[in-house]
């Protein structure tokens, strides 16, 4: 696999254990008690969405209602708020996920606002159905940040990816 | 397993397709969601669940925890000395208080068994510290660091030192989550201190709360304390609960929208008081043979408070 299709790269493949690790350690930024900061990305959505993209055969919806259900206990949330929308995010991701490599990474982020943006509506949308309160415009931030952190996310998480096959005892690196 | 959007050739067939993946899973999401919400069988998967999330909720708290500690280290010693000064002084000038009260609760004892009333009823508190805001953003909780193991009950009345915080909605082994007086679900039966006349106070989901379904003449001013009526069985008689903050008689529904500010430090981090849900004990009373125990326990309680 290549960093975009277009790219002459071509990468070490995933390790399960980095794609478990990445998405407990998302989760447990999730669960971080930093009270309410604005824009605070969902880093959970974030990463599923990334690994759903990239290893679509590894990490899918079953992956994303696990997740989500891990999450809801942590936060507290009703129970299947987060795994719903953790499960759409994952559909549309894998449904992108033949078409996004062909772009550069900005446009990529361009492909997954809308992903996470409508992931919040559904959360939105079920909570005020449930009689909860409205929590104001900002809260919409977190997936523009989210998207604005597609780039360094993809080269954090490609980084073991980027290692060459042969070992050179010579390389600092 | 194949990707969304992208069907393999049938004879590379691998688990369910995934739109049927897709609504399978959020149909079980709808459930649980319309489970939870309506019915609450799920408490005991929660806490399981909670249980095993125990180590990561340690490793999401510590970095918390440890920027938290730094900033005590750093804090200024003078600060802290003035902080010292002032605990000292209320000290002081509540023990004059607490000294009296409990010649004032021995009198009221006597005079109260003169008149052959029941005893008020007395509940123990326990001390507990707001760990974390809960993240989610559609409801006003706190996680405090008592739970199960301190056994503290659902439902039971959160203080601070200057009035209701809120009540215990969910417990946990090691925590429990307490739902705030300004969560939008909320409801407290309160009494203007003034008057007398009896109030429902709702959180208006601003961190304020709101006086409901009051007539628009009746008696309430901007200041007015209002404090717990002691109505629903949960909370005692007295406690301060909101202030009086803007009312406006001319509204459209024929009631007062009446706005409040809270009394407590509900919003901040602190120490709070968890006192014991206020049951009386099941004894026999010889004296009013009269009163059967009744359907609707918490009227009945409410009647005895």
């Amino acid at each position: 696999m290549q960093p975009t299709n277009t790219s002459n790269r071509i990468l070490k493949p995933a390790r399960p254990w980095f794609i478990l690790f990445t998405l407990a350690a998302a989760l447990t930024l999730n669960l971080m008690p930093i009270g309410r900061l604005p824009a605070m990305p969902d880093w959970v959505a974030l990463v599923l969405a990334f690994w759903c993209v990239r290893e679509p055969l590894r990490v899918g919806m079953m992956s994303g209602f696990a997740l989500g259900l891990l999450t809801d206990v942590g936060i507290g949330s009703l129970f299947g708020q987060h795994a719903l929308a953790y499960v759409l995010v994952a559909y549309f991701a894998a449904s992108l996920s033949r078409r996004i490599l062909w772009f550069p990474f900005l446009q990529q982020a361009l492909h997954i606002f809308p992903v996470l943006f409508s992931a919040q509506l559904l959360m939105l949308l079920a909570r005020l159905v449930a009689g909860g309160e409205f929590p104001g415009w900002t809260w919409f931030l977190e997936s523009v940040t989210a998207a604005l952190l597609w780039y360094p996310l993809n080269l954090a998480l490609l980084l073991p990816q980027f290692r060459p096959v042969e070992k050179d005892e010579n390389r600092p690196i | 397993m194949s990707i969304a959007g992208h069907q393999p050739p049938p004879f590379f067939k691998r688990g369910p397709a995934p739109l049927v993946q897709l609504v399978v899973l959020v149909s079980i999401s709808l459930t649980l969601l319309v489970v939870d919400l309506r019915l609450r069988y799920l408490d005991v998967l929660r806490q399981v669940v909670a249980v095993a999330l125990t180590p990561v909720q340690v490793a999401a708290n510590s970095p918390v925890d440890m920027a938290s500690a730094l900033g005590r280290y750093f804090a200024q010693v003078d600060a802290l000395q003035a902080e010292n000064a002032r605990l000292k002084r209320t000290e002081v000038e509540a023990a004059n208080r607490l000294l009296r009260q409990q010649y004032l609760e021995e009198e009221n004892t006597r005079l109260r068994a003169l008149l052959d009333m029941r005893e008020r009823l007395h509940s123990e508190g326990l001390v507990a510290d707001i760990v974390y805001g809960s993240r989610d953003v559609f409801s006003r909780r706190v996680i405090i660091d008592r739970g199960m193991q301190d056994r503290i009950a659902a439902g039971s009345p959160v203080v601070d030192e200057r009035g209701v915080v809120g009540q215990v909605t969910r417990l946990y082994p090691l925590q429990a989550e307490v739902t705030l007086i300004t969560d939008k679900d909320q409801a407290i039966p309160a009494q203007v201190a003034r008057t007398g006349q009896r109030v429902v106070l709702f959180g208006a989901g601003n961190g304020q709360l709101e006086v409901r379904f009051l007539a628009a003449n009746a008696d309430v001013q901007v200041g007015d304390a209002l404090v717990t009526s002691g109505l629903d069985g949960v909370f005692l008689p007295g406690l301060p609960v909101a202030q009086v903050e803007a009312i406006n008689r001319e509204g459209a529904s024929g009631f007062a929208q009446i706005i409040c500010a809270p009394a407590a430090a509900v919003e901040a981090r602190g120490t709070v008081l968890v006192l014991g849900r206020r049951l009386p004990e099941l004894q026999p009373a010889p004296e009013a043979p009269a009163e059967a125990p009744k359907k609707k326990g918490a009227r009945s309680r409410a009647a005895q408070g």
